[in-house]
């Protein structure tokens, strides 16, 4: 079974956002970045699948040069070898042009499976998965939380609202969205660290048509959200007295203990 | 030409979910800015399911009808509702940001040659331009964004954008329409709920809430002595649970379990939207944080920017005197 899975390199989750000068995006300088968590279960799921009916992983992301260090601590998890599209502002595309440079780059594999996150920490679209499902003509799912590929058909558990659950089946090949917290992520090896050394990672241009079109949804300004509660900050910097303050305004102000 | 609003009133089994009624609000505030007609589509296997939405102020209803349409599908949904928006020919199509809108809305658009402007928390209107404002890096900015290019325009709504009861009542004629769809390729087997939770938070006066913060399942017991001082119940975001450091049945936001306690305490958690839905109603939040911007401040009635890991050993030790 061949598994292609898509994973992007995002803004660190702790990382403290600043805002540019103009208003139309983040200062990207000095900021530390970190595999999207959603694609860090797509890989982990992929390699359990190889593990359990073999066949080999191959990852695709798309940005940067700095985005090889997703490709490289995929490699030294487990996948076998990897896609790169290279352009600076490619983590930015919208959900369309961004799947299309996407499937554009995967189409000639031919995969048996192709597994990407729910979701990314910094867009936040959720819509590139599904998406690439419909260019390539692929049945796809998505929030799913467990894959059963044993049988003819495949078999995947869906997570849908409130606490409830639905098993889909589906012929291969296959797009799944997987949602965070399907199993629990390995860490890479020192042998798997050396091993990913001598793996390929074949660098490619976006497709043009990707690159070049009009978006269809254009980012004006960002800016923080507005507080709709006045927050009381307590301790003016210094942790312990703002503990200290906070038992004593949960006692008088809010009365709750 | 394109014109009018499109609003997709999602149901279960003829249920239409609060965030149906949302973005009905939705649709009925942007049609009025806009001077724009405000109908409303509804997918199943009869026009009866759409009586509920008729009492609703809608230029009209079109019920788009199939027996394929008995069971959520992406297929069947995606091909439902090309047909219906090819018919229809609106500029906007407004829908709740809900899983199974998720789930299918991405791939209706692809075939406009459009995607959508998704999760959406606002939308205005200035010379008959809408711009919606949607939450990006997991909810600590917000994103003014225009469309651009040929119609339609697919946005979603978050749940809780706008308010249910600002749907304006009416009465809406209710027209068939007839579809093809082709036998759908994923079969769905029926919903279900895992057993149980063994743990019921909703009962909860006092819940003491970790998240990322909290960096490793050690650190847990330091939090534990607050819990045990407060008499409160532990509860975590879902990275915690995820990582198999508490079990599932303490998670809140809208994968886990949604509180309204007394008073809530949320320890190195930054708030992303799915979250904060599942405890925004507590009486008193209390929020501890490194980062001065993280979203969780946004509705925050005391916060602390700092570690944790010296609040939590002071406050615990306030709380045990105050408590005698």
């Amino acid at each position: 079974m061949k598994i292609i899975v898509l994973m992007k390199q995002v803004a660190n989750k702790d990382a403290i956002l600043r805002i540019n000068k103009d208003s139309t995006w983040i200062e990207e300088d000095d900021l530390s970045h970190e595999v999207n968590e959603s694609d860090g279960y797509a890989l982990e799921e992929s390699l359990r699948l190889k593990e359990k009916h073999g066949g080999e992983v191959v990852v695709c992301t798309m940005g940067p040069q700095r985005a090889k260090s997703v490709i490289k601590d995929a490699l030294a998890r487990g996948a076998d070898r990897a896609i790169h599209i290279v352009g600076a502002e490619l983590t930015r595309l919208a959900p369309l042009p961004a799947a299309r440079a996407l499937a554009e780059a995967i189409r000639g594999e031919q995969a048996d499976l192709v597994m990407t996150g729910l979701q990314s920490d910094d867009n936040g679209y959720g819509q590139t998965g599904v998406i690439i499902a419909e260019l390539l003509g692929l049945p796809h799912a998505t929030s799913v939380i467990e894959v059963d590929a044993a049988g003819e058909q495949l078999r995947v558990k869906r997570e849908l609202e409130n606490g409830w659950y639905q098993w889909y089946a589906m012929p291969r090949p296959a797009l799944l969205t997987i949602q965070s917290g399907i199993s629990q992520i390995r860490y890479a090896t020192l042998k798997g660290i050396m091993a990913a050394k001598k793996k390929e990672i074949r660098e490619v241009a976006p497709a043009a048509e990707a690159a070049s079109a009009t978006p269809d949804q254009r980012i004006t300004k960002i800016y923080f959200p507005q507080k709709t509660k006045q927050t009381q900050f307590l301790g003016d910097g210094d942790a312990k007295a703002g503990g200290a303050q906070l038992a004593e305004k949960l006692r008088t102000e809010a009365r709750v203990i | 030409m394109a014109n009018g609003i499109l609003v997709f009133a999602e149901h279960r089994a003829g249920i239409f979910g609060k965030t149906t009624f949302e973005t009905l609000a939705a649709g009925q505030q942007l049609g009025a800015a806009l001077g724009q007609t405000v109908a409303a589509v509804v997918l199943g296997t009869d026009a009866g399911l759409a009586q509920e939405i008729a009492a609703y102020k809608l230029d009209k209803i079109v019920s788009v009808e199939n027996a394929q349409l008995a069971d959520y599908t992406p297929d069947s949904y995606a091909a439902a509702l090309e047909q219906a928006v090819r018919q229809l020919d609106p500029q906007f199509v407004l829908m709740p940001h809900t899983y199974l809108v998720r789930d299918c809305a991405p791939k209706l658009a692809a075939r406009f040659g459009r995607d959508v402007i998704g999760d959406c928390v606002r939308a205005s209107v200035a010379d008959g331009t809408v711009t919606f404002a949607r939450r990006i890096f997991l909810g600590k900015i917000d994103a003014d964004v225009v469309p651009a290019g040929e119609p339609p325009v697919f946005a979603t709504f978050q749940s809780g954008a706008y308010r249910a009861e600002q749907a304006e009542r009416g009465t809406a004629a209710v027209e068939s329409m007839s579809v093809e769809i082709g036998e759908a390729r994923m079969k769905p087997e029926p919903p279900f709920q895992e057993v149980k939770q063994a743990v019921d938070l909703t009962k909860a006066d006092v819940i003491v809430a970790v998240g990322r913060g909290i960096k490793s399942q050690e650190n847990l017991a330091l939090v534990q002595q607050l819990v045990d001082a407060l008499g409160a119940e532990l509860a975590a975001s879902r990275p915690i649970c995820d990582a198999g450091w508490l079990p599932i049945d303490r998670q809140i936001g809208s994968s886990g379990q949604t509180v309204a306690p007394k008073l809530y305490i949320a320890l190195g958690i930054s708030g992303a939207i799915q979250h904060l839905v599942g405890m925004k109603n507590a009486t008193t939040i209390v929020a501890v944080n490194k980062d001065p911007e993280a979203p969780i401040f946004d509705i925050a009635d005391y916060g602390i920017v700092g570690d944790l890991f010296e609040v939590v050993p002071v406050l615990t030790e306030e709380i045990k005197k105050l408590r005698g």
